[in-house]
């Protein structure tokens, strides 16, 4: 059954209308035609969709988009500022943390919301909090390092 | 991002002097299976402003083809790589290519793209020593201008060059620069894809949003052996917008939501038909011996064994396994296929756009120019896309709804279960070393499930031999190219056999393997390794835990070293350092290949410790990442990667190599900590206790 659904996404707010259970992955990039967050098991267990709903990071293929009525939900495709990338996106630039891309969106979305609660976070740290995202080209010692000079060298994440 | 750029120049007109025809529209160049354009015309494109276009039949799995293709062209036309466009993979505008895999790019297309950049280079000064009346040895080049050296004001630019004429000079064989003239190659330089993938705009065959498209879920049996019958999709059919097609044994339920059309697929009731394999992932290592026994064919043969048996002071008998494993990339198979006046393009997640063009071609009982594929960004490849059977579903599909974008996306399920998966197989070796522990006497293999793809490696020995069965359809799954395909399966019996005798014999395994190589290339790269890791071998089982073993792919060698800690109690091996020392001769971008090798490492972190596909009969029971174990991060240990200054090879690709010998690497650690010798890939924590409970206690 069709609901009308509001939120805020990349602060901009919208409304639409789709079942209330369906899966925010979809709609993301099915309604909205926001295709950077990636869908790779659709069971929450490898972090491709990964966005974040009032800064926590959520697997969108196991939330439903009636669990984000009224919140704030960020994707890659928000978390430039003004055509100015975010430290954690440069950081991945910068340190080649990506071979595929596909792993990138999820990554890079867990790595924020992990640092800005924890901005100067030990690798240990990170790697616990990365533990949920999948990276099959085996990209993770750079996606480590990347994250790791965020919180060390730029300051953090805005 | 990845064609636009370029393409948008087309489209206003600004193309092209090496083009009589411009870049969109198809094919310029008739694609000729089987050799390489020697036109330099059909690489690179000029754009008036003067940006080049680097056309190539390869795509972008995430290896940095799309970087290293524009430092070649760059470094002979003295350019920024940024000022060079690179388009892959669209079968219309780009020459034919060979399908990217087997570490073939900076092996056999560099040197073709290398040689046309080149020859473009000297067409361009030819042409300005015309416009500006010099001579060509008085001319410099640099970023897009050419002037006269002497008198820098007399100039023009490759854009102003090639304006509005056409061009048809031809050089023929032009070398490229000197290495010592080289001012790109061996530079680090920014990825091209960056942008696109940290930002989400990077479009993946999935992420394409033609008008129209309809999403296709396919009704799959629930085993392999079986096809499907009858099906009642009444209830499914009962979902608004949710269309039923059906072709053969391929039914598809069609809508316009992707989950929409998963959700009407679970509606469908089919009836299948047909036999599965009778044989399950513990039974299969007999299976496969005992199918492959009357096969059985000698394919290597050097020496005489048995001489070799009486003149052996210690003789290891090995029997060493791998499971099925499956490519498990992120992203999985995915096509969106359209049918149009004739012409069937599809859009696809592809290793391989000119195996694809003529697989959905055969398929559809269509002339290959009536095929155009168009590749797009991969989600990782690693042999798993260069097979089409997701391309050809989308395509027969498309064929039955003329004129709609038809999207077949696997889901993990499909992927794991439609996979071709890395062969499972049975090594066993017989193998013997002298007494003064300086020469192998024999070396006997029988193999079952593979063949002898770098199963030798430059160690002298005095007699060997390698048997492989001949047995057509050997396999009950089934299997395809897996990241340097049979050499894992044979560098992992080898090493782990070399450690075995070592360890037997009391003899160090570095030791022994220096006596034994007889290349100038492995033992300066054994030595590099050793140093560089620091450490001081001595004969095994240390209790430290270090491993070491080589690997080759072509003429690429790799030295692995890897040190590990087993948790006796659980079995459980957590790897803390790996170290890769790899000659692939000359290395075009060092930054691009370090990640091809830290990838490796990890990705085989994987594959020996937990990727195991489980099945029984002809049902796969691997459904997703929750029971088929991908490495994550607390997995990976801190890796180190070493290249050889001034290796004299030519460039060999860098895919395959440093996947070879990572298990090994890993075994021989185990063995080194514990005195236990696994023998079982994956050597899951069951695994490595069983073997525990082998080792004699003292
Ligand atoms: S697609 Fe959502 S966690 Fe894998
Ligand atoms: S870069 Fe390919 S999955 Fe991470």
């Amino acid at each position: 059954m069709d609901a009308t659904v509001s939120f805020v996404l990349n602060g901009k707010p919208v409304t639409v209308t789709s079942p209330r259970d369906r899966m925010l992955v979809w709609v993301l990039r099915d309604e909205l035609g926001l295709t950077g967050t990636k869908v790779g098991c659709e069971a929450g267990l490898c972090g491709a969709c990964t966005v974040l709903v009032d800064f926590e990071a959520v697997p969108s293929c196991a939330t439903k988009l009636g669990e984000v009525a009224g919140k704030a939900v960020l994707t890659i495709e928000g978390l430039a500022l003004d055509g100015k990338l975010d430290p954690i996106q440069k950081a991945f630039q910068d340190h080649h943390a990506f071979q595929c891309g596909f792993c990138t969106s999820g990554m890079i979305l867990a790595a924020w919301a992990f640092l800005k609660k924890k901005p100067r976070a030990t690798r240990a740290e990170i790697v616990e909090a990365m533990e949920g995202n999948i990276c099959r080209c085996g990209a993770h010692v750079r996606i480590l390092d990347a994250v790791e000079s965020v919180g060390k060298v730029k300051g953090g994440v805005r | 991002m990845k064609r636009r750029s370029f393409l948008q120049g087309t489209a206003m007109g600004a193309l092209t002097l090496f083009f009589k025809t411009s870049a969109s529209s198809a094919p310029v160049e008739p694609t000729r299976p089987g050799a390489y354009s020697d036109d330099f015309n059909a690489y690179l494109k000029i754009s008036a402003d003067g940006r080049v276009g680097c056309f190539v039949g390869k795509a972008e799995l995430g290896q940095g083809a799309m970087t290293v293709l524009a430092m070649l062209v760059a470094e002979e036309l003295e350019l920024d790589p940024a000022q060079v466009d690179v388009l892959l993979g669209d079968t219309d505008l780009c020459p034919w290519d060979l399908p990217t895999g087997g570490s073939l790019t900076m092996w056999q297309t560099a040197p073709v793209i290398r040689g046309a950049a080149a020859e473009a280079r000297m067409v361009l000064l030819g042409m300005a020593s015309k416009a500006l009346g010099a001579p060509v040895s008085d001319l410099a080049l640099k970023d897009g201008a050419i002037w006269v050296k002497a008198a820098p004001k007399r100039r023009t630019t490759f854009g102003e060059l090639v304006k509005g004429r056409k061009m048809e000079r031809h050089l023929g064989k032009v070398k490229p620069k000197p290495l010592s003239e080289c001012t790109v190659i061996g530079r680090r330089f920014p990825r091209k894809d960056a942008l696109a993938k940290i930002t989400g705009a990077a479009k993946y065959a999935g992420d394409l949003r033609l008008p129209g498209t309809l999403h296709a879920c396919i009704l799959r049996p629930p085993a392999h052996g079986l096809t499907l019958t009858t099906a009642d999709t009444a209830a499914a059919e009962r979902i608004p917008g949710v269309r039923i097609v059906r072709d053969g044994t391929l039914l598809a339920v069609l809508h316009a939501q992707p989950d929409t059309a998963r959700k009407a697929l679970a509606l469908v009731k089919g009836t299948f038909e047909g036999t599965e394999p009778d044989v399950d992932d513990m039974r299969i290592y007999q299976y496969l011996v005992d199918k492959a026994a009357p096969g059985q064919r000698v394919m290597i043969s050097r020496g005489d064994i048995a001489v070799g048996e009486k003149r052996a002071a210690t003789v290891v008998e090995g029997e060493y396994r791998n499971a099925y494993e499956s490519h498990a990339t992120l992203e999985p198979q995915t096509s969106v296929a359209k049918w149009e006046e004739g012409r069937m393009t599809v859009w696809a997640s592809t290793q391989a756009p000119f195996i694809f063009r003529d697989a959905v071609a055969e398929a559809l009982k269509l002339a290959q120019d009536k095929v155009r594929i168009i590749s797009q960004f991969v989600g990782g490849g690693f042999g798993g896309k260069l097979v089409a059977p997701g391309a050809i579903e989308a395509a027969r599909i498309a064929r039955l709804v003329p004129g709609v974008p038809i999207q077949v996306a696997w889901n993990r399920e499909e992927d794991l279960f439609l996979d071709g998966y890395r062969p499972a197989a049975v090594v066993k070796i017989r193998s013997g070393l002298d007494a003064g522990r300086g020469a192998i006497t024999f070396w006997d293999s029988t193999v079952a499930g593979v063949s002898q793809g770098e199963a030798e490696f430059p160690y002298e020995m005095q007699a060997t031999r390698y048997q492989a069965p001949a047995v057509p359809g050997l396999h009950p799954l089934k299997t395809g190219a897996w990241r340097a395909p049979n050499a894992h399966t044979n560098a992992f019996a080898r090493e782990s056999q070399l450690d075995a005798l070592a360890a037997k014999s009391g003899i160090d395994p570095v030791t022994l393997r220096r006596r034994l190589a007889n290349d100038a290339r492995v033992l300066r790269l054994l030595d590099l390794a050793v140093e560089t890791f620091g450490w001081e071998p001595a004969p095994g089982p240390t209790g430290r835990g270090i491993g070491l073993a080589c690997g080759a792919w072509r003429q690429g060698f790799v030295v692995a070293i890897a040190q590990v800690a087993v948790d006796k109690t659980t079995g459980k091996v957590q790897v803390e350092r790996f170290l890769e020392a790899v000659d692939v001769g000359l290395v075009v971008n060092p930054d691009g290949a370090r990640q091809q090798v830290e990838g490796a490492i990890t990705m085989c972190i994987g594959q020996a410790l937990s990727e195991e596909i489980r099945f029984k009969g002809g049902q796969i029971l691997d459904k997703n990442f929750d029971t088929y174990i991908l490495p994550r991060f607390s997995a990976i240990p801190r890796i180190q990667v070493v290249f050889p200054e001034n290796s004299t090879t030519i460039t060999q690709g860098i895919g395959e190599p440093p996947v070879v010998p990572v298990a090994a690497a890993l075994a021989n650690a185990v063995f080194d900590a514990t005195g236990a010798r696994v023998t079982h890939v994956p050597f899951t924590p069951e695994r490595v206790l069983e073997a525990l409970k082998r080792v004699p206690t003292k």
